[in-house]
């Protein structure tokens, strides 16, 4: 009897001990898209808790950033009567614009490929329903070609390595942004990772907008299309103006 | 030096752009086409969206065409009753052409149908200067008279329409309905394929209508002038692909381009620019043609719904 009154009175502390905690951050919740931008190092870096107070031997972590989903079509490309053409295409309900995975060591060692496929962890493992009812052959086919496009582009990639962790409770990665990333709100998802298995998860957000004249210029194509027009015409004429003048008084 | 592109998505060195926008620039200068022949398939192959390439580069031409038009006007080489019929039938055609972009853009075909009409149009253009150019030179290296431009100047179904005007600067005596239908095909043009339209139009009213070839430039000049600004507009509304600062430096390189192209051809027998400009036109359509039938790059390309 006492010693069940005993583990009974133990039990938050044993469940907390099982359960570990990840407080992370990231180097800027905010990145701003100038006439400059060339791409970012996002960097995102945390601790992990321990209510036991003692670090585990392996501790493994892995960061996920999405972009905004987005409904896609994808076309393939054929030989018709010997030139390329689009022939055939998938509709894509829900396609992450962009994906990218960090991690300590390579995803296989990491997780089972059933944890992977859950949770979304590996460019493989995304579910980008398919939605026009083809043959699953077909649907593998075309989300092959899509991810070959994301990675082509830079917008999917996967860092194996690029996580350190110092004695299993503070992490670092450094993940880099490509300057053809789209704008929108992301998620920083930060996955604790212990024999298979997720043992902890952490999200934060980042927001990635245009700012200053190209958030003008791109909201004024958008909302004001017939100023914006004029716009663009009053600036080819200015400029062609400009220069016929100014080589005439060069000339005499 | 990097400068990303608000409404392309992409950061570009402005350097490239501005030395193309000026390449192009000096041939509008020397030839009076709009250089959107080449802008195009340059910024596509560097990346930008086609549709962004296409609406940008008709943005571009609209300024190189000023100073060309307001030096073709001092010296009485622009016939504005000509230009203005072009024009009217130009913006009609740029408004038909925008309807045509959007659905070729939905069915997914849009890519093709730039490519094919660009191989059928610079390849059938080209192969005509050359051989007309060709003929010039030969002559006046034997020293014969040179053949004249048009050997037709009275055709069937052009006289066949109604309504005749008189057309002084080009010395015609036609029906607008001739040059209104070609200014229509040639806004059609400008919106699908993001050319100003001048190398179908200088050939046309040389050889097709027989504009004498003093006015030829200048109108041709005038009337790309006018339905680029449409072409920029239609674009602005439907397709929200005009890029203001890949136009600016476009724009910065070709203006500075186009006037040095006018100092340019001065020195140049017309014959040789002539021949110039169709082996150029010539290289655009071989290159676009293999493009075509080479396996492409990426075989499949997304589409935002």
């Amino acid at each position: 009897m006492r010693r069940l009154c005993s583990l009974l009175a133990a039990l938050p502390l044993l469940l907390g001990a099982a359960e570990p905690r990840l407080v992370p951050d990231v180097s800027d919740t905010q990145i701003d898209i100038a006439y400059s931008f060339t791409g970012a190092q996002l960097l995102l870096f945390g601790a992990i808790l321990y209510p036991s107070g003692r670090p585990p031997a392996d501790t493994d972590i892995a960061v996920v950033i999405k972009g905004p989903s987005e409904p896609l079509m994808v076309r393939e490309k054929a030989k018709v009567a010997g030139i390329w053409i689009n022939h055939a295409s998938e509709r894509f309900r829900s396609v992450p614009s962009f994906y990218t995975v960090a991690t300590s060591r390579p995803l296989k060692e990491l997780v089972s490929p059933r944890t992977a496929a859950i949770y979304e962890i590996g460019i493989d493992n995304l579910l980008l329903s398919p939605a026009n009812g083809t043959s699953a052959n077909e649907q593998a086919r075309f989300e092959t070609g899509l991810i070959e496009l994301k990675r082509r582009t830079g917008l999917y990639a996967e860092h194996v390595g690029a996580v350190s962790v110092r004695e299993g409770v503070l992490y670092r990665a450094l993940v880099p942004i490509p300057a053809r990333v789209p704008v929108g709100s992301y998620t920083a998802e930060t996955y604790l990772i212990r024999n298979g298995r997720i043992v902890a998860a952490a999200t934060r957000e980042i927001a990635i907008d245009k700012s200053g004249f190209e958030r003008f210029v791109a909201t004024a194509a958008e909302h004001y299309p017939l100023l914006y027009g004029m716009a663009a015409i009053g600036l080819s004429l200015l400029l062609g103006w400009l220069a016929a003048l100014g080589f005439a008084r060069v000339r005499h | 030096m990097h400068l990303y592109l608000p409404i392309a998505g992409l950061s570009v060195n402005a350097l490239v752009i501005v030395v193309l926008g000026g390449a192009v620039g000096i041939l509008s200068g020397m030839f009076g086409v709009g250089g959107g022949f080449l802008t195009t398939p340059l910024l596509i192959f560097y990346g930008v969206p086609p549709a962004v390439a296409v609406a940008s580069s008709a943005t571009q031409i609209t300024g190189a065409s000023v100073s060309g038009v307001l030096a073709h006007s001092r010296r009485q080489g622009v016939d504005f009753r000509l230009g203005g019929v072009l024009v009217a039938g130009g913006a009609v055609g740029s408004l038909v052409g925008g309807f045509i972009f959007r659905l070729l853009q939905k069915s997914g075909q849009i890519d093709t149908i730039i490519g094919l009409l660009y191989v059928a149009l610079l390849g059938w253009i080209g192969i005509a200067m050359a051989r007309e150019a060709a003929r010039t030179l030969i002559a006046t290296q034997t020293g014969a008279p040179p053949p004249p431009l048009t050997t037709k100047r009275h055709r069937k179904w052009i006289a066949a329409l109604p309504f005749r005007w008189r057309f002084y600067g080009a010395g015609l005596y036609i029906s607008p309905l001739a040059p209104f239908l070609l200014g229509f095909l040639t806004g059609l043009l400008t919106v699908l394929m993001g050319v100003g339209g001048g190398f179908i139009l200088v050939p046309a009213m040389l050889y097709v209508f027989g504009v004498s070839a003093r006015v030829v430039v200048g109108t041709s000049l005038f009337q790309g002038l006018f339905v680029t600004a449409a072409t920029t507009l239609v674009h602005a509304l439907t397709t929200h692909a005009v890029d203001l600062v890949l136009a600016g430096l476009l724009l910065v390189g070709s203006v500075t381009g186009a006037q040095i192209g006018s100092q340019l051809v001065q020195r140049v027998r017309p014959e040789r620019a002539r021949m110039m400009l169709a082996l150029i036109v010539l290289t655009v359509a071989i290159r676009m043609a293999l493009g075509l039938t080479w396996r492409p790059d990426a075989i499949y390309t997304v589409q935002l719904l």
